[in-house]
């Protein structure tokens, strides 16, 4: 034996170990979380807290009795992360991006940050973990016995030691302390707990080097060569049998265990802080695991071997060196086992306790209006009061159960029980993840439903009949009902009782929870979380989805943070704001930042809630903003359409408009120009008939005043027949059509020509015509055309000019090769409107009514234009009006005009 | 005796001619005036019957003329024959609102203009 005191002693003194390890960590931590401390290394050596004293004693135990069974415990965890990429992964990511503090959390928070989901994952956590603990206590207990048993090694290696409660509870005492010294010392941001985390990496290697030892020691020094041990194999280790339901069963619960043990979450998922950590973790971790299997079987074999016949396999370890009065390796053995069970406490109860906290103590701590009075300093005590509490609690909780099962069961049975309870939040974890349409009802059903199960077939009768169910009920069923049996519901009897708990909980778990999710429709956040979830690798925010629109006073915000995070996080988290703006009111971002900066401290839900007692949120569901966003789409494609028809028709409109006005204008020149036209015909028709009725009626004229009047009569009828050939020359659309006699003439001449009839005309309104000649100017075409296009030009810049001082002038020069001649009066000029409009057909101005030569600027255009030149109004800004005449000059074969 | 004296408003030579030939040969004296201001400084000048007026004139419309006689005293009861080439019915209208006594159409009948005048004059 070894002697108690120096047992406490050593153990003591490598708790004080721990500590220091775990102080540097947080040491370090503080001063910013790298190097060793985020290592891939210490990080998968967290991880291997999944070996606890179960694997430390108890799979030699399970190597003992059922073979290469226990192998199947590490298989499962050993796929997980040796397919890191297809689950874990993601998994990982989701809980890092959004400051995961629990599985609880994860799920609570996928679904909606739903507060009924997080409490009954607690719960269920809690029960589910309560055996586990147990066994820690169990372990520890046993192995201080054997090591300090009075009676020699061999003697406690063969005798069935009554469990020492009285041990045990000081255990549980110890545990309580080192728990929460170690890890509720503060309420950290992200739940990171880098001490505990460094010294549960120095327990990691401390009992894989236990292990070794004692293995290496059994191998080349108690048995020489491990040739010997397996020449020494009991012939029960071959067992054919161990691969059937039974295997396949414990793989699956192993894998589940390794991410839903809520220590495992905590350690793989809680305290990740990158993906190359996990990276390492996926191939080390394994490593990690086949070196602590590599010896226990030839332990196992050497233990069935060597001593005596009923040792207790589970203690196989320290019994082994113990009986060959190897102490030191014996005490190493125990220490090893010694740090799996206190690791394996510690970030359990670290785990739950954050979980008690954030999703039991906290929503009704919120609801109850506690939080919201309560001062600042005084939230943040009450969280750690409540943490702490719950750490004794849970510890506490395993004593308890340790109590009432009492010697009953093998360690490895005892975790078993564990790993299929926990295992009920696989498939809302998983489906979480994967299925957009999973809804909370769905997961809560399944999750209720598989953890009535479990306890009703699995947890309730590995009391035995001591706790709740009688051995008589577990035996024979509740009321002699015999498919009511825990171990053979439905009558199903072909499993053993852990297989039969897993198959019945785990299909109807999962069928709940498929069913229910298709009958029912998650809610708006539900759908925002699991878009931010399933589809972590693309990075949205909150704000970027926008489906929810929240508002909150700042102050009043601020104020909720400062209880829950104490004053210098929450002037940090504020202090961006207040240099920004100074507004009142938070902005979305602001309070989403706030949320997540309590969820990583209260958890999703109880962070949610806290928030929404400030905050007045719109909530938009996903598809209401679909079919708005899709009514807007459409309303905005109509409403440019109609904006687009709109301008079509008013454009219409105006060029009808203008049309009309243009057509009545037209009409209006048209009566006008008939007008003209009609007393253009009527007065040589007057002279005519006139004259000729002076002929018939008075025979007796003399022939001289006879030939007179026939003269008058016979100019008459030619300047009528001028007139209508003018009209004609109007409606003539082909200019060739008509044949001028073209000759080639001195364009001065028209113009003197033009100014000499209007000479009257120009006398008798008192304007003053005068005239500046080019030379040598030669064109080609018709003279008197010419000509009657500037008495036209002429006479029109008399009779529109009441200038006091009325003056035209008549310019013509030689540019270039055109000839250019310029008509000018100094009236009041042609308005802008007007200035394409009097060269159009019948168009005449309003007063132009005393006009006599009526056809005027159409037709003067047309014979211009039929000359090959232009008749156009200067666009000078001058006084007056000025047409301009220009026409190609005439060249003779010697190039002179 | 004297003979009735007649003022003929006329900007077209041949159809002033015509006018002065028939209304002599019917025994009238003829005084002319091819433009609305020569007409009125001779209105003023002399006395006469009548008056035939064309509408069309250089200048002051006929309109105009027939305006200033009917606002001086001393023509108000002139007869005036008002000539026009355009025979629509608003020149009708415009002409005999403003005041003129008779209406005639170009290209008109030289009885009917030679009756129309010795009617208007009494003879």
């Amino acid at each position: 034996m070894l002697p108690v005191n120096l047992v406490v002693l050593v153990c003591l003194a490598y708790v004080s170990l721990l500590f220091l390890v775990a102080f540097a960590g947080d040491r370090k931590a503080s001063r910013g979380p790298s190097g060793w401390l985020s290592s891939p290394l210490v990080y998968t050596l967290s991880i291997s807290i999944y070996c606890t004293s179960w694997t430390f004693f108890g799979a030699v135990g399970s190597a003992a009795r059922s073979g290469a069974e226990f192998v199947t415990i590490y298989l499962g965890p050993v796929v997980v992360f040796a397919g890191w990429w297809l689950f874990l992964r993601k998994l990982v990511t989701v809980g890092r991006v959004y400051n995961t503090t629990s599985i609880a959390d994860l799920i609570s928070a996928r679904f909606g940050k739903s507060p009924a989901l997080g409490a009954l994952i607690t719960i269920m956590a809690l029960i589910g973990t309560t055996p586990y603990i147990a066994l820690q206590l169990k372990a520890l207990t046993s192995s201080f016995q054997v090591i300090t048993f009075p009676a020699g090694a061999v003697v406690a290696a063969s005798v069935e030691l009554e469990p020492d409660f009285v041990t045990a509870f000081w255990v549980a005492i110890g545990l309580c302390v080192f728990s929460i010294l170690f890890g509720v010392r503060n309420i950290n941001v992200n739940e990171h707990h880098h001490g505990v985390i460094a010294a549960i990496a120095v327990e990691a290697l401390v009992k894989l080097s236990a292990l070794l030892a004692v293995g290496l020691w059994v191998v080349f020094a108690l048995a020489d060569t491990s040739a010997t041990v397996f020449e020494n194999a009991p012939v029960s280790l071959a067992n054919p049998d161990s691969f059937g339901t039974r295997w396949v069963a414990l793989c699956f619960l192993a894998g589940a265990a390794v991410i839903c043990l809520p220590r495992q979450f905590q350690v793989t998922v809680v305290e990740n802080t990158s993906d190359r950590q996990l990276r390492t973790a996926s191939w080390l971790f394994p490593l990690y695991l086949f070196l602590i299997c590599l010896f226990i079987l030839p332990i196992a074999i050497a233990g069935l071997r060597f001593l005596p016949e009923g040792s207790d396999p589970d203690l196989f370890v320290l019994t082994l060196p113990l009986t060959a009065g190897q102490d030191a390796i014996a005490l190493l053995a125990f220490l090893g086992g010694f740090s799996s069970a206190t690791s394996m406490v510690i970030v359990s109860s670290i785990a739950l306790s954050t979980m008690i906290s954030n999703h039991i103590v906290m929503p009704i701590a919120v609801g109850l209006g506690m939080v919201a009075s309560a001062g600042g300093q005084t939230t943040r005590g009450f969280i750690l009061r409540v943490r702490r509490t719950s750490i004794c609690v849970i510890i506490m909780l395993g004593f308890v159960y340790f109590w009432l099962s009492g010697t009953s069961g093998a360690l490895a049975a005892i975790g078993l029980i564990s790993f299929c309870g926990v295992a009920q939040f696989l498939p809302s974890l998983v489906g979480g993840l994967y299925w957009r349409r999973a809804t909370q009802a769905g997961a809560i059903t399944g999750l209720s439903a598989g953890f009535i199960i479990w306890c009703y077939t699995l947890f309730l009768p590995s009391f035995e009949g001591a706790f709740l169910l009688s051995a008589e009920v577990i035996e024979n069923g509740p009321f002699g009902w015999f498919w009511l049996k825990p171990h053979a519901l439905f009558g199903l009897t072909e499993f053993d009782p852990l297989v039969h708990a897993l198959f019945w909980s785990m299909s109807i778990n999962i069928a709940l929870f498929i069913g229910v999710s298709l009958l029912t429709e998650p809610t708006p956040l539900a759908q925002l979380q699991a878009t931010l979830f399933i589809d972590v690798f693309r990075r949205q925010t909150e704000s970027e989805l926008s489906v929810i629109r929240r508002t909150a006073r700042i102050s009043e915000l601020r104020q909720l943070a400062g209880r829950i995070l104490g004053p210098e996080e929450t002037i940090l988290l504020f202090q961006a704001e207040e240099t920004h703006e100074r507004s009142s009111i938070a902005s979305d971002e602001l309070i989403s930042l706030v949320e997540a900066r309590l969820a990583a401290n209260v958890g999703a839900a109880s962070a949610r809630s806290l928030v929404s007692q400030v905050v007045t949120s719109e909530t938009i569901g996903v598809e209401e903003l679909k079919r708005l966003a899709g009514e807007a789409e459409q309303i905005r494609a109509y409403s440019a359409e109609l904006e687009r028809k709109s301008q079509q028709i008013e454009a219409t409109a105006a060029e009808l408009a203008k049309a009309n006005r243009q057509l009545r204008e037209i009409d209006i020149q048209k009566d006008e120009f008939l007008s003209q036209v009609s007393h253009e015909v009527r007065t040589p028709m007057t002279s005519i008939r006139s004259f000729s009725e002076i002929l018939l009626e008075h025979r007796d004229l003399d022939e001289a005043r006879k030939l007179h009047f026939l003269g008058i009569i016979q100019s008459e009828s030619f300047r009528l027949t001028r007139l209508l050939d003018g009209i004609l020359d109007l409606n003539t659309q082909d200019p060739g059509e008509q044949t001028w006699e073209n000759e080639a003439f001195d364009p001065e001449a028209a113009i003197d020509h033009a100014i000499e009839t209007c000479e009257p005309l120009a006398r008798a309104a008192g304007v003053k015509i005068r005239r500046r000649r080019a030379r040598n100017v030669r064109v080609i075409g018709s003279r008197d055309r010419l000509t009657q296009v500037f008495i036209n030009l002429i006479s029109n810049a008399i009779k529109h000019n009441p200038n006091k001082g009325p003056e035209v002038m008549v310019s013509s020069l030689r540019r270039g090769a055109s000839y250019e001649a310029r008509v000018k009066d100094n009236g009041p000029g042609i308005a802008a409107d007007n200035r394409e409009n009097i060269f159009i057909k019948f168009y005449r101005g309003r007063d132009a009514l005393a006009s006599g030569v009526g056809l005027g600027l159409p037709i003067s255009r047309q014979i211009v234009k039929r000359f090959g030149g232009e008749l156009c109004l200067s666009e000078g800004k001058a006084v007056g009006a000025e047409f301009i005449v220009r026409l190609p000059m005439y060249r003779t074969k010697a190039g002179e005009a | 005796m004297f003979k009735t004296r007649v003022l003929i408003v006329e900007d077209e030579p041949n159809i002033m001619e015509s006018l002065s030939f028939i209304l002599q040969r019917a025994d009238f004296d003829i005084d002319t005036a091819p433009d609305g201001v020569e007409a009125l400084r001779q209105l003023r000048r002399h006395t006469y019957s009548a008056l035939i007026l064309d509408l069309m004139l250089p200048g002051i419309s006929g309109l105009d003329v027939l305006r200033s006689v009917r606002s001086d005293k001393a023509l108000e009861a002139l007869p005036v024959i008002v000539l026009s080439a355009k025979g629509q019915a608003a020149d009708r209208k415009a002409a005999e609102t403003t005041g003129a006594t008779a209406f005639i159409t170009k290209p008109f009948s030289n009885a009917e203009v030679i009756d129309r005048v010795r009617e208007l004059t009494g003879g």
